[in-house]
Protein backbone atom coordinates (compact mmCIF):
# COMPACT_ATOMS: atom_id res chain seq x y z
CA UNK A 1 0.00 0.00 0.00
CA UNK A 2 1.27 3.44 -0.87
CA UNK A 3 -1.48 5.56 0.66
CA UNK A 4 -1.00 7.25 4.03
CA UNK A 5 -3.12 5.33 6.52
CA UNK A 6 -3.89 7.02 9.83
CA UNK A 7 -3.20 5.07 13.03
CA UNK A 8 -6.67 5.04 14.63
CA UNK A 9 -8.96 2.03 14.28
CA UNK A 10 -12.75 2.21 14.40
CA UNK A 11 -15.02 -0.50 15.85
CA UNK A 12 -18.50 -0.94 17.31
CA UNK A 13 -19.24 -2.01 20.87
CA UNK A 14 -22.69 -3.00 22.14
CA UNK A 15 -23.45 -1.09 25.33
CA UNK A 16 -26.37 -1.57 27.71
CA UNK A 17 -27.64 1.88 28.68
CA UNK A 18 -30.62 1.83 31.04
CA UNK A 19 -31.63 -1.65 29.90
CA UNK A 20 -31.48 -0.84 26.19
CA UNK A 21 -28.69 -2.08 23.96
CA UNK A 22 -26.91 0.65 22.01
CA UNK A 23 -24.46 0.03 19.18
CA UNK A 24 -21.71 2.55 19.84
CA UNK A 25 -19.03 3.50 17.34
CA UNK A 26 -15.60 4.37 18.69
CA UNK A 27 -12.13 4.98 17.39
CA UNK A 28 -8.94 4.37 19.29
CA UNK A 29 -5.19 4.61 19.00
CA UNK A 30 -2.24 4.06 21.31
CA UNK A 31 -1.69 2.15 24.50
CA UNK A 32 -1.33 2.94 28.18
CA UNK A 33 -3.56 5.19 30.29
CA UNK A 34 -7.10 5.13 28.85
CA UNK A 35 -8.19 8.62 27.73
CA UNK A 36 -11.86 8.82 26.71
CA UNK A 37 -12.80 11.87 24.62
CA UNK A 38 -16.31 13.38 24.44
CA UNK A 39 -17.42 15.44 21.45
CA UNK A 40 -19.44 18.67 21.53
CA UNK A 41 -23.22 18.90 21.18
CA UNK A 42 -24.46 18.15 17.68
CA UNK A 43 -21.14 16.80 16.42
CA UNK A 44 -19.29 13.47 16.71
CA UNK A 45 -15.99 11.82 17.56
CA UNK A 46 -14.25 12.95 14.39
CA UNK A 47 -13.44 16.15 16.27
CA UNK A 48 -10.68 14.20 18.01
CA UNK A 49 -8.94 12.80 14.93
CA UNK A 50 -5.83 14.90 15.35
CA UNK A 51 -5.34 13.79 18.95
CA UNK A 52 -5.89 10.16 17.90
CA UNK A 53 -3.18 10.57 15.26
CA UNK A 54 -0.65 12.15 17.63
CA UNK A 55 2.39 9.87 17.75
CA UNK A 56 3.66 11.32 21.03
CA UNK A 57 0.42 11.21 23.03
CA UNK A 58 -0.41 7.67 21.89
CA UNK A 59 2.86 6.39 23.35
CA UNK A 60 1.46 7.04 26.82
CA UNK A 61 -2.30 7.08 26.33
CA UNK A 62 -4.85 4.72 24.82
CA UNK A 63 -6.97 7.48 23.27
CA UNK A 64 -10.60 6.57 22.64
CA UNK A 65 -13.28 8.76 21.04
CA UNK A 66 -16.84 7.48 20.77
CA UNK A 67 -19.92 8.82 19.05
CA UNK A 68 -22.81 9.36 21.46
CA UNK A 69 -26.02 7.54 20.47
CA UNK A 70 -27.76 9.58 17.72
CA UNK A 71 -24.42 11.06 16.62
CA UNK A 72 -21.92 10.15 13.91
CA UNK A 73 -21.95 6.39 13.30
CA UNK A 74 -23.80 5.53 16.52
CA UNK A 75 -27.45 5.13 15.58
CA UNK A 76 -30.38 5.98 17.83
CA UNK A 77 -31.18 3.05 20.15
CA UNK A 78 -33.15 0.21 18.58
CA UNK A 79 -36.29 1.03 20.57
CA UNK A 80 -36.51 4.62 19.31
CA UNK A 81 -40.03 5.32 18.10
CA UNK A 82 -39.50 8.77 16.59
CA UNK A 83 -39.92 10.74 19.80
CA UNK A 84 -38.02 14.02 20.15
CA UNK A 85 -34.46 13.36 21.33
CA UNK A 86 -33.48 14.95 24.63
CA UNK A 87 -30.20 14.38 26.43
CA UNK A 88 -30.43 14.50 30.22
CA UNK A 89 -27.74 14.64 32.88
CA UNK A 90 -28.63 11.16 34.08
CA UNK A 91 -28.58 9.62 30.61
CA UNK A 92 -25.32 11.35 29.64
CA UNK A 93 -23.56 10.12 32.79
CA UNK A 94 -24.89 6.59 32.36
CA UNK A 95 -23.78 6.51 28.72
CA UNK A 96 -20.19 7.49 29.53
CA UNK A 97 -19.92 5.10 32.48
CA UNK A 98 -21.53 2.25 30.56
CA UNK A 99 -19.18 2.78 27.62
CA UNK A 100 -16.14 2.75 29.92
CA UNK A 101 -17.44 -0.40 31.64
CA UNK A 102 -18.10 -2.15 28.33
CA UNK A 103 -14.46 -1.63 27.35
CA UNK A 104 -13.26 -2.65 30.85
CA UNK A 105 -11.33 0.61 31.22
CA UNK A 106 -9.46 0.94 34.51
CA UNK A 107 -9.94 4.44 35.95
CA UNK A 108 -9.79 6.26 32.62
CA UNK A 109 -9.12 9.93 32.09
CA UNK A 110 -12.16 11.60 30.55
CA UNK A 111 -11.78 14.75 28.45
CA UNK A 112 -14.95 16.41 27.17
CA UNK A 113 -15.65 19.59 25.24
CA UNK A 114 -18.65 21.90 25.64
CA UNK A 115 -21.49 19.64 26.80
CA UNK A 116 -18.68 17.11 27.26
CA UNK A 117 -16.96 19.66 29.48
CA UNK A 118 -20.12 20.21 31.50
CA UNK A 119 -20.70 16.48 32.07
CA UNK A 120 -17.09 16.14 33.18
CA UNK A 121 -18.02 18.43 36.09
CA UNK A 122 -20.93 16.09 36.88
CA UNK A 123 -18.54 13.13 36.85
CA UNK A 124 -16.23 15.03 39.21
CA UNK A 125 -19.12 15.70 41.60
CA UNK A 126 -20.73 12.26 41.62
CA UNK A 127 -18.18 9.66 40.44
CA UNK A 128 -14.70 11.10 41.07
CA UNK A 129 -13.15 7.85 42.31
CA UNK A 130 -13.91 6.11 38.99
CA UNK A 131 -11.56 8.39 37.08
CA UNK A 132 -7.81 9.04 37.05
CA UNK A 133 -8.26 12.67 35.97
CA UNK A 134 -10.93 14.80 34.32
CA UNK A 135 -10.43 17.47 31.67
CA UNK A 136 -13.14 19.97 30.78
CA UNK A 137 -12.69 21.99 27.60
CA UNK A 138 -15.01 24.97 27.22
CA UNK A 139 -16.57 23.95 30.54
CA UNK A 140 -18.49 25.92 33.15
CA UNK A 141 -21.15 25.38 35.76
CA UNK A 142 -23.52 27.58 33.75
CA UNK A 143 -23.46 29.97 30.83
CA UNK A 144 -25.95 32.56 29.66
CA UNK A 145 -27.98 31.52 26.59
CA UNK A 146 -27.34 33.58 23.44
CA UNK A 147 -29.99 32.11 21.12
CA UNK A 148 -33.29 30.25 21.21
CA UNK A 149 -32.71 26.56 20.42
CA UNK A 150 -36.18 26.36 18.80
CA UNK A 151 -34.50 27.70 15.64
CA UNK A 152 -32.38 24.55 15.36
CA UNK A 153 -35.13 22.17 14.26
CA UNK A 154 -38.10 23.48 12.33
CA UNK A 155 -39.36 22.59 8.85
CA UNK A 156 -38.89 26.00 7.22
CA UNK A 157 -35.17 26.33 8.04
CA UNK A 158 -32.42 23.93 6.97
CA UNK A 159 -31.20 22.40 10.21
CA UNK A 160 -27.67 21.65 9.05
CA UNK A 161 -27.17 25.14 7.67
CA UNK A 162 -28.49 26.96 10.72
CA UNK A 163 -26.63 24.77 13.24
CA UNK A 164 -23.33 25.30 11.40
CA UNK A 165 -23.95 29.03 10.91
CA UNK A 166 -24.74 29.53 14.59
CA UNK A 167 -21.60 27.81 15.84
CA UNK A 168 -19.40 29.31 13.11
CA UNK A 169 -18.95 32.37 15.31
CA UNK A 170 -17.50 30.19 18.06
CA UNK A 171 -14.49 29.28 15.91
CA UNK A 172 -11.58 31.66 16.48
CA UNK A 173 -10.74 33.82 13.44
CA UNK A 174 -7.13 32.62 13.61
CA UNK A 175 -8.14 29.00 12.99
CA UNK A 176 -7.03 27.55 9.63
CA UNK A 177 -9.79 27.68 6.99
CA UNK A 178 -9.71 23.93 6.31
CA UNK A 179 -10.04 23.03 10.00
CA UNK A 180 -12.82 25.59 10.41
CA UNK A 181 -14.77 24.12 7.50
CA UNK A 182 -14.24 20.55 8.74
CA UNK A 183 -15.50 21.54 12.20
CA UNK A 184 -18.64 23.08 10.71
CA UNK A 185 -19.20 20.14 8.35
CA UNK A 186 -20.02 17.86 11.27
CA UNK A 187 -22.77 20.30 12.30
CA UNK A 188 -24.18 20.25 8.78
CA UNK A 189 -24.32 16.44 8.98
CA UNK A 190 -26.10 16.06 12.31
CA UNK A 191 -29.51 14.39 12.48
CA UNK A 192 -32.60 16.60 12.76
CA UNK A 193 -33.09 17.86 16.30
CA UNK A 194 -29.97 16.19 17.68
CA UNK A 195 -28.03 19.41 18.38
CA UNK A 196 -31.16 20.86 19.95
CA UNK A 197 -31.69 17.69 21.99
CA UNK A 198 -28.12 17.81 23.29
CA UNK A 199 -28.64 21.40 24.37
CA UNK A 200 -31.56 20.33 26.55
CA UNK A 201 -28.87 18.94 28.85
CA UNK A 202 -26.89 22.16 28.55
CA UNK A 203 -29.68 24.67 28.94
CA UNK A 204 -32.40 23.00 30.99
CA UNK A 205 -31.09 19.98 32.81
CA UNK A 206 -27.44 20.67 33.57
CA UNK A 207 -27.19 23.84 35.65
CA UNK A 208 -24.41 23.15 38.16
CA UNK A 209 -24.34 26.48 39.96
CA UNK A 210 -23.97 25.81 43.66
CA UNK A 211 -22.87 22.21 43.11
CA UNK A 212 -19.30 22.41 41.78
CA UNK A 213 -18.02 23.47 45.21
CA UNK A 214 -18.42 19.81 46.19
CA UNK A 215 -15.72 18.69 43.73
CA UNK A 216 -12.74 17.15 45.53
CA UNK A 217 -9.68 17.45 43.29
CA UNK A 218 -7.78 15.36 45.85
CA UNK A 219 -9.83 12.37 44.73
CA UNK A 220 -9.54 13.20 41.04
CA UNK A 221 -7.52 16.04 39.49
CA UNK A 222 -9.56 18.46 37.38
CA UNK A 223 -8.24 20.52 34.49
CA UNK A 224 -10.29 23.25 32.80
CA UNK A 225 -9.19 24.84 29.52
CA UNK A 226 -11.21 27.42 27.58
CA UNK A 227 -10.52 29.27 24.34
CA UNK A 228 -10.48 33.07 24.47
CA UNK A 229 -12.83 33.35 21.45
CA UNK A 230 -15.53 31.14 22.97
CA UNK A 231 -18.37 33.54 23.73
CA UNK A 232 -20.75 30.67 24.52
CA UNK A 233 -18.69 29.29 27.40
CA UNK A 234 -16.57 32.36 27.92
CA UNK A 235 -13.25 32.49 29.76
CA UNK A 236 -15.09 34.40 32.49
CA UNK A 237 -17.56 31.50 32.87
CA UNK A 238 -14.72 29.00 33.26
CA UNK A 239 -12.69 31.21 35.61
CA UNK A 240 -15.78 31.77 37.81
CA UNK A 241 -16.36 28.01 37.91
CA UNK A 242 -12.71 27.23 38.68
CA UNK A 243 -12.65 29.82 41.46
CA UNK A 244 -15.17 27.77 43.41
CA UNK A 245 -13.29 24.46 43.03
CA UNK A 246 -10.26 24.14 45.26
CA UNK A 247 -7.30 22.74 43.36
CA UNK A 248 -8.80 23.10 39.87
CA UNK A 249 -6.13 23.71 37.22
CA UNK A 250 -7.42 26.38 34.80
CA UNK A 251 -6.00 27.67 31.51
CA UNK A 252 -7.32 30.25 29.06
CA UNK A 253 -6.15 29.33 25.57
CA UNK A 254 -5.20 32.10 23.14
CA UNK A 255 -6.35 32.10 19.50
CA UNK A 256 -8.85 29.30 20.11
CA UNK A 257 -12.62 29.13 20.29
CA UNK A 258 -15.21 26.57 21.31
CA UNK A 259 -13.75 23.62 19.34
CA UNK A 260 -10.03 23.69 20.19
CA UNK A 261 -9.19 20.10 19.22
CA UNK A 262 -10.68 20.36 15.75
CA UNK A 263 -10.58 24.07 14.81
CA UNK A 264 -6.85 24.49 15.35
CA UNK A 265 -5.19 21.20 16.40
CA UNK A 266 -1.64 22.60 16.46
CA UNK A 267 -2.58 25.49 18.73
CA UNK A 268 -4.57 23.17 21.01
CA UNK A 269 -1.62 20.79 21.25
CA UNK A 270 0.46 23.55 22.88
CA UNK A 271 -2.03 23.66 25.75
CA UNK A 272 -3.07 20.04 26.15
CA UNK A 273 0.46 18.57 26.02
CA UNK A 274 1.47 19.85 29.49
CA UNK A 275 -1.86 18.67 30.94
CA UNK A 276 -1.38 15.16 29.58
CA UNK A 277 2.23 15.20 30.81
CA UNK A 278 1.07 16.07 34.34
CA UNK A 279 -1.51 13.27 34.29
CA UNK A 280 0.98 10.71 33.04
CA UNK A 281 3.37 11.63 35.87
CA UNK A 282 0.86 11.60 38.72
CA UNK B 1 -19.58 54.65 4.97
CA UNK B 2 -18.95 50.94 5.04
CA UNK B 3 -22.65 50.04 4.71
CA UNK B 4 -23.01 51.97 1.50
CA UNK B 5 -20.11 49.97 0.07
CA UNK B 6 -21.81 46.64 0.82
CA UNK B 7 -23.46 46.26 -2.63
CA UNK B 8 -20.12 46.59 -4.45
CA UNK B 9 -18.33 44.32 -1.97
CA UNK B 10 -21.06 41.71 -2.36
CA UNK B 11 -21.00 41.83 -6.16
CA UNK B 12 -17.29 41.03 -6.08
CA UNK B 13 -17.81 37.93 -3.92
CA UNK B 14 -19.03 35.16 -6.22
CA UNK B 15 -19.23 32.52 -3.48
CA UNK B 16 -21.36 34.73 -1.27
CA UNK B 17 -23.67 35.59 -4.17
CA UNK B 18 -24.15 31.88 -4.73
CA UNK B 19 -24.83 31.26 -1.05
CA UNK B 20 -27.41 34.05 -1.05
CA UNK B 21 -29.22 33.15 -4.27
CA UNK B 22 -32.48 32.44 -2.40
CA UNK B 23 -32.41 35.57 -0.20
CA UNK B 24 -35.33 37.94 -0.81
CA UNK B 25 -35.92 40.36 2.04
CA UNK B 26 -36.24 44.01 3.00
CA UNK B 27 -34.25 44.58 6.17
CA UNK B 28 -32.70 47.33 8.26
CA UNK B 29 -28.95 47.12 8.79
CA UNK B 30 -26.53 49.58 10.26
CA UNK B 31 -25.40 51.33 13.36
CA UNK B 32 -27.49 52.55 16.26
CA UNK B 33 -26.78 56.08 14.98
CA UNK B 34 -27.42 55.50 11.26
CA UNK B 35 -29.27 52.52 9.84
CA UNK B 36 -29.99 51.69 6.19
CA UNK B 37 -33.00 50.14 4.49
CA UNK B 38 -31.51 47.28 2.47
CA UNK B 39 -33.54 45.51 -0.23
CA UNK B 40 -32.13 42.11 -1.24
CA UNK B 41 -33.45 40.16 -4.24
CA UNK B 42 -31.97 36.83 -5.28
CA UNK B 43 -28.96 37.50 -3.09
CA UNK B 44 -28.18 40.90 -4.70
CA UNK B 45 -28.56 44.20 -2.87
CA UNK B 46 -30.87 46.05 -5.24
CA UNK B 47 -31.39 49.11 -3.06
CA UNK B 48 -29.78 50.65 0.01
CA UNK B 49 -30.96 53.95 1.47
CA UNK B 50 -30.39 55.75 4.79
CA UNK B 51 -33.17 55.51 7.35
CA UNK B 52 -35.58 56.92 8.23
CA UNK B 53 -37.74 56.68 5.12
CA UNK B 54 -41.37 57.63 5.61
CA UNK B 55 -43.54 54.51 6.13
CA UNK B 56 -40.86 52.09 4.78
CA UNK B 57 -41.20 48.68 6.48
CA UNK B 58 -38.66 45.94 7.14
CA UNK B 59 -38.76 42.25 8.20
CA UNK B 60 -35.85 42.32 10.61
CA UNK B 61 -33.27 44.79 11.84
CA UNK B 62 -29.69 44.26 12.99
CA UNK B 63 -28.08 47.34 14.50
CA UNK B 64 -24.83 47.62 16.46
CA UNK B 65 -23.04 50.51 18.13
CA UNK B 66 -20.46 52.36 16.01
CA UNK B 67 -17.75 51.11 18.38
CA UNK B 68 -18.93 47.53 17.90
CA UNK B 69 -18.76 47.81 14.10
CA UNK B 70 -15.27 49.34 14.31
CA UNK B 71 -14.13 46.40 16.43
CA UNK B 72 -16.02 43.82 14.32
CA UNK B 73 -14.41 45.07 11.10
CA UNK B 74 -10.83 44.78 12.34
CA UNK B 75 -8.87 42.38 10.10
CA UNK B 76 -8.37 40.17 13.17
CA UNK B 77 -11.14 41.17 15.58
CA UNK B 78 -10.64 40.76 19.29
CA UNK B 79 -12.42 37.99 21.17
CA UNK B 80 -16.04 38.79 21.85
CA UNK B 81 -16.18 41.34 19.01
CA UNK B 82 -15.83 38.82 16.17
CA UNK B 83 -19.39 37.57 15.48
CA UNK B 84 -22.83 39.15 15.00
CA UNK B 85 -24.22 37.08 17.85
CA UNK B 86 -21.31 37.74 20.18
CA UNK B 87 -22.22 41.41 19.76
CA UNK B 88 -25.88 40.79 20.64
CA UNK B 89 -24.86 38.66 23.63
CA UNK B 90 -22.66 41.43 25.01
CA UNK B 91 -25.38 44.04 24.44
CA UNK B 92 -23.53 45.94 21.71
CA UNK B 93 -26.06 45.02 19.00
CA UNK B 94 -29.80 44.47 18.74
CA UNK B 95 -31.64 41.97 16.54
CA UNK B 96 -35.31 42.85 16.14
CA UNK B 97 -38.44 42.06 14.15
CA UNK B 98 -39.31 38.87 12.30
CA UNK B 99 -35.90 37.17 12.34
CA UNK B 100 -36.98 34.13 10.30
CA UNK B 101 -35.19 35.34 7.13
CA UNK B 102 -32.10 36.22 9.16
CA UNK B 103 -31.96 32.73 10.70
CA UNK B 104 -32.77 31.00 7.40
CA UNK B 105 -29.79 32.72 5.77
CA UNK B 106 -27.65 33.20 8.87
CA UNK B 107 -24.28 32.47 7.29
CA UNK B 108 -25.10 34.79 4.37
CA UNK B 109 -25.82 37.69 6.71
CA UNK B 110 -22.77 36.93 8.87
CA UNK B 111 -20.54 36.93 5.79
CA UNK B 112 -22.23 39.94 4.20
CA UNK B 113 -21.77 42.13 7.25
CA UNK B 114 -18.17 40.96 7.64
CA UNK B 115 -17.22 42.05 4.09
CA UNK B 116 -15.86 45.44 5.26
CA UNK B 117 -13.30 43.44 7.26
CA UNK B 118 -11.32 42.84 4.07
CA UNK B 119 -8.60 45.29 2.93
CA UNK B 120 -10.20 48.61 2.01
CA UNK B 121 -13.65 47.31 2.95
CA UNK B 122 -14.31 49.51 5.97
CA UNK B 123 -12.92 52.72 4.48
Amino acid sequence: MTGMIEPMVGRYVHVDIDGVMNRIYFEEAGSGIPLVCLHTAGSDGRQWRHLLADAEFTKTFRIIAFDMPWHGKSNPPANWNGDEYRLTTARYSKTIRAFCAALDLDRPVVMGCSIGGRIVLNLAIDHATEFRALIGLEAADFQSPWYDTAWLNRPDIHGGEVCAALVSGLVAPQSPAAARMETLWAYKQGGPGVFKGDLYFYRVDGDLRGRVEAIDTGKCPLFLLTGEYDFSCSPEDTLRTAASIEGADVTIMEALGHFPMSENPDQFRRYIAPVLAKISQQ
Amino acid sequence: MAFERLPALLESDTALLTRGRFVDVDCLLGSTEQAFHVAIKGGHIVDIAPAPILMRSWRFAYRATPAAWAAFWQPMPKAGWHDLLSLTKRGEAVLEGDIQPFMTHLQFFKDLLALPRHPGGAS
